[in-house]
């Protein structure tokens, strides 16, 4: 349908005016901008905490602007909720579903519709929400019980659950964190699909790769402020980035330097089998000295086990790890550390770290074996890597808690790299990066590769496949707990790795 | 042993289902909400002790039903107040209600104690239905609200599953911030249905007085009937029409001991006997309280959990 024109002036489907939005001790949107076109798909970009969240609640009707305007086609409106956004023709695609697990589609997607019959035919309801789906290409079966469905799927009834409401604007939030590059591809076909029916697309991201495919625009926020909103075209990662962050930013791949060594840590055909159910099948791998191998993989895929099993947090049943040629399976958390393991979990905040106890007491809880605590050199120690790593914290007694997640997972990694010694030589690091802005990203990364460096055996597993490029080695992909992929970093098929995360290969 | 004694018992055990059925179904629409009611003890001995008072006072069998039903209203809202608005926690709030209801019960009810029940609710004939032998008896001899709660829970199934009202609740249950999220006041479907609850615990309390009881007697009146719906709520799975054959399954337990005890078999103590129900329910409410079983069962998800819009 192309843009609409009123007297000379375009006139936008949505526009946020001046909006400012304060939260106590935050100004998550100042004096913020934004506009979209009808049939416009439209990127916000930023780091965590930039106000793309916000300014995307405020457009859908969640939060109420403290200043400026919201003017749908033009005309000022003053959303009160999301049922306001969505009569409207406003909806917003949460990045945590509100689906219901235990109804089937039909049932999630009629759900809240008001203007239905009292009495529901299971029938008519089905086939309307099928004739929905299918005129954008989003194929479901909509008697299907929404608890069996991938996220993907979740994703897709949430959309047709917003169109079958009427939505013309979506505003989706963070669409792709949860999706397989496969099912990644279907979504921005589903979105095509909708701008041609002259709907228009908000994603609201923080991954600068994919933004670029398909946005027709990207306005980047910082610090709750639009930095800049580039067309088509002229958006190139490099520049968005700096927008971001505001300054240079190095992304690029990062291998290892030095030739690996001897092996450090080896699995020999581990599995394991919990409530009848295989969560790990199978799995031989090595780690030597100087070589970072990534684990990529789809959320939920035995990632969490993997990790655990390694840590000793839980026994295999069937197979051998060997960390430096020594068997340690099953002999506990505890030995297993000794033996030269160190830990980096996903929960940085709470299995990382104790999150009320200082910078300070969080090393010497891994350090001192002793009855009597040596807080002086630790504190040594912690002041040492809060200079190194441009750790922000008030001091080095300031409890975990209290800082940022970069932060926190900075003193994390430092504890495991460094404090841990050089007894400690296999690093398990998982999703370090999760929920870090880029700058923050940039240091873990580069924390890693220092780990490399000094001849660490490091397994990386993460969801996020860009960093697993970026840093690995050798690249392993997991799904339903085997590993179904194999390749050396340098050769790596992006293509090839994503269908077999999607289990396609 | 005399086969009439057992047609006797089945009939008896259809009977004390009708309380069971109402108490039950009135636990099942609280629950699917969201909102778990401990209190149904509490609630049917008010309702039990309003329909002897009021019956006492009038002599008028509706006025005393429907006060009970009153009562079982204002508790329930005193529930929902507590644990919906000032969000206190549900069990401790249902404990409460017991409690409460154990003693103002007992407060109230002293004048009448041992007195024998004022107004009955009358078996109703239903010509030759009833003279069918074996089935006549047990089946068809009872009243007008065994019949009518029958049809309630088939009401009650029907609106769960085929309604747009009834979606809304079971998705209350489960992701109250999907409902949330669809501009459905979460709170107020959790009201409406713990106060529709209620006033089915009270009827349930009022009806044991007028058509099982004979006397007012605190301590031997409802005897733990409560306690066994929230059971049943358990065993019929969240859905109203199983709780019927639950609720005769258990009524029949509760009855057996009676039986053995008129025909002088002395198997077990009476007393163990009469513990059974009560050790199931234990069983039921261990059961619930792991979160696999809990899900094997498919209790509503979020049970028992306030809602919070999460803002930042």
């Amino acid at each position: 349908m192309g843009s609409h024109r009123l007297g000379g002036a375009t006139l936008f489907a949505l526009s946020a005016r001046q909006v400012t939005k304060r939260f106590p001790g935050v100004l998550a949107n100042d004096r913020v901008d934004f506009d979209l076109l009808p049939g416009e798909v439209h990127t916000l970009l930023g780091e965590n905490g930039a106000g793309k969240s916000t300014l995307a609640s405020v457009l859908c009707g969640l939060y109420k602007p403290d200043e400026g305007a919201v003017l749908r086609n033009g005309t000022q409106v003053r959303l009160t909720s999301p049922r306001h956004g969505l009569q409207n023709g406003i909806a917003m695609v949460h990045q945590h579903f509100r689906l219901v697990d235990r109804f089937t589609i039909a049932e999630n997607v009629v759900l809240g519709h008001r203007n239905l019959p009292f009495r529901l035919r299971a029938n008519d309801l089905e086939d309307q929400v099928a004739q929905v789906a299918e005129r954008f290409g989003l194929p479901l079966d909509p008697r299907v019980t929404v608890g069996e469905l991938s996220a993907g799927q979740r994703q897709r009834v949430e959309i047709v659950k917003a169109l079958y409401q009427g939505a013309e604007i979506l505003l989706l939030d963070e669409p792709t964190a949860l999706l397989a590059p496969p099912e990644v591809e279907k979504l921005f076909e589903t979105v095509r699909a909708m701008t041609q029916a002259g709907k228009s697309v908000v994603f609201v991201s923080h991954k600068l790769g994919e933004v670029v495919d398909i946005s027709d625009r990207v306005t980047v926020m910082r610090d709750g402020r639009v930095t800049g909103s580039v067309a088509r075209g002229e958006a190139d990662t490099r520049k968005l980035a700096e927008l971001m962050v505001g300054r240079d930013i190095d992304l690029s791949p990062r291998r290892s330097r030095v030739a690996a060594q001897e092996t450090l840590l080896q699995l020999d055909k581990v599995g394991l089998t919990k409530d009848g159910i295989e969560r790990i099948a199978n799995i031989s791998l090595s780690v030597r000295a100087g070589e970072i191998v990534g684990i990529a993989g789809v959320s939920g895929n035995g990632q969490r086990e993997l990790a655990e099993i390694v840590a000793g947090l839980q026994a295999p049943t069937s197979g051998e790890i060997l960390i430096n040629g020594a068997r340690v399976n099953g002999i506990g958390t505890r030995k297993v550390r000794e033996a030269g393991l160190a830990y980096v979990p996903e929960d940085r905040l709470g299995t990382g770290l104790a999150p009320s106890l200082s910078i300070v007491d969080n090393l010497v809880l891994t350090r001192d074996r002793g009855f009597l605590v040596d807080r002086k050199s630790a504190l040594v120690e912690a002041e040492a890597f809060i200079k190194q790593l441009e750790i922000k914290t008030p001091h080095a007694h300031t409890a975990t808690r209290k800082l940022s997640g970069g932060n926190s997972q900075k003193v994390l990694l430092a504890r495991e790299i460094f404090a841990a010694g050089d007894n400690s030589r296999v690093l398990v690091v998982c999703s370090p990066t999760r929920g870090l802005d880029v700058g923050a990203v940039e240091a873990v990364h580069k924390l890693l590769d220092e780990a490399r460096s000094s001849g660490k055996a490091v397994l990386l597993i993460s969801e996020d496949l860009d960093e697993v490029l970026t840093l690995a080695d050798k690249v392993l992909v997991l799904y339903r707990g085997s590993v179904v992929h194999e390749v050396a970093g340098h050769e790596v098929d992006v293509e090839a790795v994503g269908l077999a995360m999607a289990g396609l290969s | 042993m005399n086969s009439n004694v057992w047609i006797l018992t089945f009939a008896d055990a259809i009977s004390i289902a009708t309380t069971l059925i109402l108490a039950t179904i009135g636990a099942i629409l609280t629950e699917r909400s969201g909102v778990i009611n401990l209190g149904v003890e509490g609630i049917l001995l008010m309702g039990a002790v309003t329909a002897f008072l009021v019956g006492d006072g009038t002599h008028n069998l509706w006025l005393a039903l429907f006060m009970s039903v009153l009562v079982g209203v204002a508790m329930a809202t005193v529930h929902a107040i507590l644990t919906i608005t000032l969000r206190a926690n549900q069990i401790v709030a249902g404990l409460a209600l017991v409690i409460f209801g154990t003693g103002l019960s007992q407060y109230i009810g002293k004048p009448v104690e041992g007195k024998s029940r004022p107004v009955t609710i009358e078996p109703m004939h239903l010509g030759k239905l009833s003279d069918i032998p074996v089935v006549g008896p047990i089946l068809f001899g009872h009243d007008i609200f065994t019949y009518l709660t029958w049809a309630g829970a088939l009401v009650c199934s029907l609106y769960l599953n085929r309604t747009r009202p009834g979606l809304v609740l079971r998705a209350t249950g489960d992701a109250p911030a999907t409902v949330d999220a669809q501009g459905v006041s979460v709170a107020m479907v959790r009201f409406v249905h713990t106060i529709l609850g209620g006033a089915l615990m009270g009827l349930a309390g009022g009806w044991f007085m007028l058509a099982r009881g004979t006397a007012w007697s605190q301590a031997a009146t409802t005897n733990g009937i409560g306690w066994i719906a929230l059971s049943l709520v358990v065993f019929a799975a969240w859905r109203p029409l199983r709780a019927i054959a639950g609720a005769v399954l258990f009524g029949f337990t509760l009855q057996v001991p009676y039986t053995l005890q008129g025909q002088q078999i002395n198997i077990l103590p009476p007393e163990i006997v009469q513990m059974l129900p009560f050790v199931a329910t234990l069983f039921v409410l261990v059961a619930l309280s792991t979160p696999r079983a809990r899900k094997l069962l498919g209790a509503p998800k979020m049970l028992g959990q306030p809602f919070v819009r999460d803002e930042r």
